[in-house]
């Protein structure tokens, strides 16, 4: 009964999502307020049609309810509750669910925070918001529906793949959906903009909030992902420049290029048309990552099975938004044209540097991905690209960014001195220069370069902050009384600049890690990284759906045991699964990681490794997502305040 | 710039989706039709001979190059492995049925270490009539290895007819390997 409901649910969002966006596009030339009126409240009951379908999803996998289908191939009864949730949004078709409910969400979001938006444009958005979502809605229903039943139903599902049931990875998605989907209203904002052919600052001021949180979002799934990749898979990696990574690696790039473009269009009202493209691209290339990998073109790790002919109705789908969305760009873009003037170097020239290194990383990655199928279609020749590509392609075309990165944000807008911004940079300079000499010294050069690299942009952003409260120039007190009154979106775009760093910091890192892959019988030791490593003892623990051998590892400098870990092999009854759960300690700065890949002769083969520098890969991310936050909460406040000036008794700025 | 310029300009996104699109549909139609399979692992030495090479052997023995298998008496096995690839210890049991039932095997170990080798076969046996090692693992390059272990069928007049990635199975023994043997021998 539950089951049926959701999928009413479901056949009615996509009646509203259509109605949505017909009334939307269509509304604002009618020239009736009530078809004004109508999108957002059509919006908010598409948005609760999805929630209601969702949640039925979510009941049947609750009660483990192995008739319907989608349920009983990927849950069992021996599924913990968690995984139970958040299993639905593991398969196929749960996730199209997924992607469906945040994509509405997000249009209840324009529908209930943009009330500060012109009518029309609002209205707009919510058509484009609504027609997108109208398609994928059909694609859910028509060939990919969550809700099917299978009779007689079995005893017990097949249960989950053992490697998903983590808790990094049961949160990954709906955060990275997040960030995909929310580029959808940025997506719908530029579309809305063509239609009524005028850009101008507001347009910049609404459209950035929204690609800010996606990119947020984008940022933490990335982060969590490769997280979850490096202490689930056992490899110590972090990033494996998979077809699915660069799926979401893409639009990241081409969205940090918006988010800095559409400063220039808020600031200066130049950049419009390529601030248009960048954000259509965005979307597009969300929407891309996250079907096309799907449909089995791209040869990948993460694979969702799929048959061809969901391939041949979603690359309709996509034919019909990325295609129409570019043929109305090429149409009414042209009589878009800029209006702020500026010198070779000022602000506007930093961030157009950063928008081509951006996109020409994008585009690189772009074709190492897409370039084995297209060679094999119009050549015959079958090849693959993996890693060495990426690493000494995106590496050279990282190095300009980091370097310039350092420098935008003190350059002033219209015309700036380049002399006077490299004066106050001698700090970070100097600190960048003497990371590099002495790594150069006793580490590898690439090592060196990139520790030099990350300081460098920690450092000069530090030094912009310093310099705004004029630290060290007016008396500690009254500086640290400025960095409190700093416009929040300043301290967010450094923190953004700082987790960069920080990241940058932790790869580079991360390339003087040691690795051992060695035999040892409980009592043997070894020495790896300045420490002594001693197998204690195997033993047999128990697990809720598994059962498990742990081995205990006792880490020791100079005899002094100051760490013992117990990395295991779990063995899933249900799926003859066998996986190994890594035993990672960190300290902040390094991390001690500990494979158990095998068990052979009484013996254990360990991966034992040291990786310095690795947690700072995902701070970095952190840090980077919260930079999003802190300045989102300035934008907030500043984007409405022209607008509560007005009211009665309302907060001023 | 002239207005026809800067309208080609922005019409050049669109061109590039269209392109793109064209191109996803092809493979999807071909992925329809089984004409593509994105996930099969072909060898660029189907139908060709072994690229050049000059492997030395281990433990005395001679190893072999490119020339070697240019003209075998009856048609024969390369098969490569390596003594840190658990896979290969599953297969070598079938190595050796095979070599027994008289089946003529060369081997090539990838980057491996004389001495893990040599406990390596001495521990699960040698079922190689010639033994080769490729410590700097180009010659794997050259020849397209994707994994270990990995075997590929040469004809009489040296081609190769065959590549099959992974440890071989009763299943591909009976299915791939039996039919080219009765066909080229």
């Amino acid at each position: 009964m539950i089951p049926e409901l959701g999928h009413f649910c479901l056949a009615m969002a996509v009646a509203l999502a259509c109605a949505q966006g017909v009334v939307g596009i269509a509304g604002p030339s009618l020239k009736d307020p009530r078809a004004l009126a109508a999108a957002p409240v059509l919006a908010l009951l598409h948005f609760t049609a999805i929630s209601l379908s969702f949640l039925a999803l979510v009941w049947a996998g609750v009660v483990s309810d192995f008739t319907v289908e989608n349920i009983a191939d990927f849950s069992s009864a021996s599924t913990p509750l968690l995984y139970r949730i958040t299993g639905i949004w593991g398969n196929h078709d749960g996730s199209i669910l997924l992607w469906c409910l945040i994509l509405s969400l997000c249009g209840a979001a324009v529908a209930v925070g943009g009330g500060r938006l012109p009518a029309s444009l609002r209205a707009r958005v919510l058509g484009v918001l609504g027609l997108i979502s109208c398609g994928f809605l059909l694609f859910t229903l028509a060939v990919s529906n969550p809700f099917t039943r299978i009779w007689p139903p079995p005893l017990d599902g097949a249960g989950m793949n053992p490697i998903l049931q983590d808790p990094g990875l049961a949160f990954h998605p709906p955060v990275l959906y997040t960030g995909y989907v929310g580029f959808s209203v940025a997506f719908a904002f530029a579309i809305a903009a063509l239609i009524e052919g005028r850009i101008d600052a507001a347009w910049g001021r609404w459209v950035r909030p929204w690609a800010l949180i996606s990119w947020c979002f984008l940022t933490a799934g990335i982060t969590l992902g490769s997280w979850w990749s490096y202490y689930t898979l056992g490899w110590g990696g972090f990033w494996f420049w998979d077809p699915v990574e660069n799926a979401a690696l893409l639009p990241w790039l081409t969205g940090t290029a918006l988010l800095h473009c559409a400063i220039v269009v808020e600031k200066r009202e130049a950049l419009k048309a390529w601030t248009v493209l960048l954000a259509i691209a965005t979307f597009s290339l969300s929407l891309s990552g996250t079907f096309l990998v799907r449909s089995g073109i791209l040869n990948s790790v993460h694979s969702f099975a799929a048959a061809p002919d969901q391939g041949l109705f979603i690359l309709a789908l996509l034919a019909i938004t990325i295609g129409g969305s570019l043929l109305l760009f090429a149409i009414r873009a042209p009589v878009l044209a800029a209006t702020g003037i500026y010198a070779p170097i000022s602000r506007e020239s930093a961030l157009i540097l950063n928008n081509i290194f951006l996109c020409a990383i994008a585009a690189v990655v772009f074709t190492g991905t897409l370039y084995p199928p297209f060679v094999d279609l119009l050549f015959g020749i079958q090849l693959s690209v993996g890693a060495p590509f990426f690493n000494q392609t995106v590496l050279p075309l990282a190095g300009p960014i980091i370097l310039a990165m350092g420098i935008g944000p003190l350059l002033r807008w219209k015309r700036a001195d380049m002399l006077p911004v490299l004066q106050r940079l001698w700090l970070a300079g100097a600190v960048a220069v003497l990371v590099f000499i002495i790594l150069t010294a006793t580490r590898h050069i690439i090592a060196a370069l990139g520790l030099a690299g990350g300081a460098w942009v920690v450092c000069a952003a530090l030094t912009d902050i310093a310099e705004r409260i004029r630290l060290f120039r007016v008396p500690l007190g009254q500086a640290l009384g400025r960095l409190f009154t700093l416009p929040r979106a300043a301290i967010g775009a450094a923190l953004g600049h700082i987790g960069f760093g920080v990241s940058v910091l932790g790869i580079a890192a991360m390339t003087l890690a040691v690795q051992k892959v060695i035999v040892l019988k409980p009592g043997q030791s070894t020495t790896l990284g300045g420490y002594s490593w001693t197998l204690q003892d195997i033993h047999d623990a128990p697990g809720p759906d598994y059962s498990q051998r742990v081995a205990d590892v006792a880490l020791s400098d100079n005899g002094h045991v100051f760490m013992v870990l117990h990395p295991s092999r779990r063995f899933f009854t249900a799926q003859h699964v066998i996986t190994s759960d890594a035993a990672i300690r960190t300290n902040g700065f390094q991390d001690i990681y500990i494979d158990f890949a095998d068990e052979e002769d009484g013996g254990a083969e360990l991966r034992l490794s040291r990786h310095p520098g690795a947690p700072e890969i995902w701070f970095g991310g952190l840090i980077m997502a919260l930079g999003g936050v802190f300045s989102l909460s300035d934008r907030r406040l500043r984007v409405g305040a022209p607008f509560r000036k007005r009211l009665p008794g309302g907060a001023t700025v | 710039m002239s207005p026809l310029r800067r309208r080609l300009l922005f019409g050049a996104p669109l061109a590039v989706a269209v392109a793109g699109g064209a191109g996803f549909y092809t493979i999807l139609r071909r992925m329809q039709n089984d004409q593509y399979d994105p996930h099969a692992l072909p060898s660029p030495l189907i139908g060709k001979r072994p690229p050049a090479f000059t492997l030395p052997g281990t433990g005395g023995g001679s190893g072999f190059s490119n020339t070697d298998l240019l003209a075998p008496p009856k048609p024969m096995l390369v098969n490569w492995f390596a003594s840190w690839c658990a896979p290969c210890q599953e297969e070598a049991p079938m190595l050796q049925t095979l070599a027994a039932s008289g089946i003529t095997i060369w081997g090539i170990a990838y980057e491996d270490q004389p001495a893990a080798l040599a406990a390596y076969l001495q521990k699960y046996g040698n079922p190689y009539t010639r033994l080769a090692t490729d410590e700097s693992g180009l010659t794997a390059i050259n020849w397209g290895v994707y994994g270990v272990p990995e075997t590929y069928f040469i004809d009489k007049t040296g081609i190769v007819r065959l590549r099959y990635a992974g440890a071989l199975t009763d299943e591909v023994v009976k299915t791939q390997l039996n039919p080219l043997f009765e066909q080229y021998s």
